[in-house]
């Protein structure tokens, strides 16, 4: 039976999923680039660290915008 | 993004539970807290106990003060990150020593904090932020009662703090020449974050970052503040101008489009920044609960894993308290600077072209480019 209730759910994990796709995809991205970064010059591997995790937080926060609306859409009621 | 797939396997599992067999009984309840209250002990291991009780009747009692006992995952959930007026803590109730006391602040301030429609009786969420305020106060000045040359101890730590918040993310985002003026700005609320952030991993205690209205008011102070600074860096002309995102006056008719493009961008960086602080302390904690609510979705069992997940998740969390407090400086530090930056145009680019390593200078560069009026 799909209910209003029912479909609720299945947005809710379907959106979880997707949002991780993409952070996923992003902080790969991120952690490669900044890899071969310090790599190829490893006296810069300090600031391409510091720039790595703030971009990973900036990454992280806007998945977690989606990751709240799939929580209200799993939770509240 | 390991938070965030945390976040959604704990998201499926508490679905899975809604799916499957009707909730489990109460006895299952009794376990999980318990773990909870396991784990929460390794961070602090005060609460005390009573003698004679083991710790699995605290769990069920702890299950059963949440609210009945035919509570689902999510409503547990919600209950630990949600504001209230009902205070747990552990000391003595009912004259005896006790581990689950509970006061009711409607019934302790009445009405008599009601303004009309305004109720300013605190909540749970602005007990507990005095509470780390006054920490925070008692750390910070106990640490500067033993000032000295070499600093050690305490003081060597904040010193460390304050000095990174200055030359690493207020001095490279601002620009050495005006960042001085925003330092304390940034540093109050760097290490309030940081210690409302800490304090809410406590057991017992409540996060009050978790709670919305508190990072919206924290973001309204960056908003007037970037707002104030560019005002009067570059003048209220300057400032109006500066929203028309630099096309020139030959181009007119495209200003219908830039204006209100430019307008709500002033409005998105707040937000980001409210939305981001509230929903990375909401998922530690609902990651932790849900690892731990594990226990009672599949079986008991499980408990060793899902403890060492929690503990782990748990050591993350501390993490990530230092890290929002870092984001959240960092990024008001760079919408300041980037409404000071015309300022900083007149008198040379020596101080912004040294703080290159950072995504600060460059971004307020482009809006240098546009508006200058030699695009024109």
């Amino acid at each position: 039976m799909l209910t209003a209730f029912s479909l609720g759910y299945l947005g809710a994990g379907l959106g979880a999923g997707l949002a991780v796709i993409g952070a996923g995809m992003g902080i790969g991205k991120l952690a490669a680039a900044a890899m071969e970064g310090s790599a190829r010059q490893p006296s810069a591997a300090g600031d391409i660290r510091t720039s790595m995790i703030i971009a990973a937080a900036l990454i992280e926060g806007a998945t977690l915008f989606a990751i709240v609306v799939t929580l209200l859409l799993a939770i509240a009621k | 993004m390991t938070a965030a797939t945390l976040v959604t396997v704990a998201l499926s599992l508490s679905l899975a539970q809604y799916g499957g067999s009707p909730a489990p009984g109460p006895e299952a309840h009794g376990d999980a807290p318990a773990a909870a209250q396991a784990v929460e002990g390794h961070a602090a291991p005060a609460a005390p106990a009573e003698e004679g009780h083991a710790p699995a009747e605290h769990g069920a009692a702890e299950a059963g003060h949440g609210g009945g006992h035919d509570e689902s995952l999510g409503t547990v959930m919600m209950h630990h990150v949600a504001d209230g007026y009902v205070i747990e803590y552990p000391g003595i109730c009912h004259g005896e020593l006790a581990w689950n006391c509970d006061v009711d602040l409607k019934e302790v301030f009445g009405d008599r904090l009601v303004f009309g429609a305004i109720d300013m009786t605190p909540t749970k969420h602005v007990v507990m932020m005095w509470i780390a305020c006054a920490i925070m106060l008692a750390v910070i000045f106990g640490s500067l009662r033993r000032k000295a040359v070499v600093p050690k101890g305490l003081y060597n730590f904040v010193e460390m703090l304050v000095q990174f918040v200055r030359n690493e993310i207020a001095v490279k985002n601002i620009g050495a020449r005006d960042a001085d003026r925003f330092v304390p700005y940034l540093l109050t609320a760097f290490f309030f974050i940081l210690f409302v952030n800490l304090f809410g991993l406590l057991p017992f205690a409540g996060t009050a970052t978790a709670n919305i209205n508190v990072t919206v008011m924290l973001a309204l102070f960056t908003f007037f503040i970037t707002q104030y600074a560019a005002i009067r860096a570059m003048g209220i002309g300057g400032y109006l101008a500066h929203l028309t995102g630099g096309v020139p006056k030959s181009l007119a008719p495209l200003w219908v489009i830039m204006i209100p493009v430019e307008f709500l961008g002033l409005f998105t960086k707040p937000f980001a920044l409210t939305v981001r602080l509230f929903a990375n302390m909401v998922a530690g904690h609902f990651v932790i609960l849900a690892l731990l609510g594990l226990i009672f979705a599949i079986s008991a069992w499980l408990a060793p894993v899902s403890v060492a997940l929690a503990l782990s998740i748990f050591l993350l969390e501390l993490f990530v308290a230092f890290v929002q407090a870092y984001i959240f400086t960092m990024l008001s530090s760079l919408f300041i600077g980037a409404g000071l930056v015309h300022h900083g145009d007149d008198h040379g680019h020596g101080e912004h072209g040294h703080a290159g390593s950072g995504s600060g200078p460059a971004h307020p560069g482009s809006h240098v480019a546009g508006a200058s009026p030699g695009h024109g």
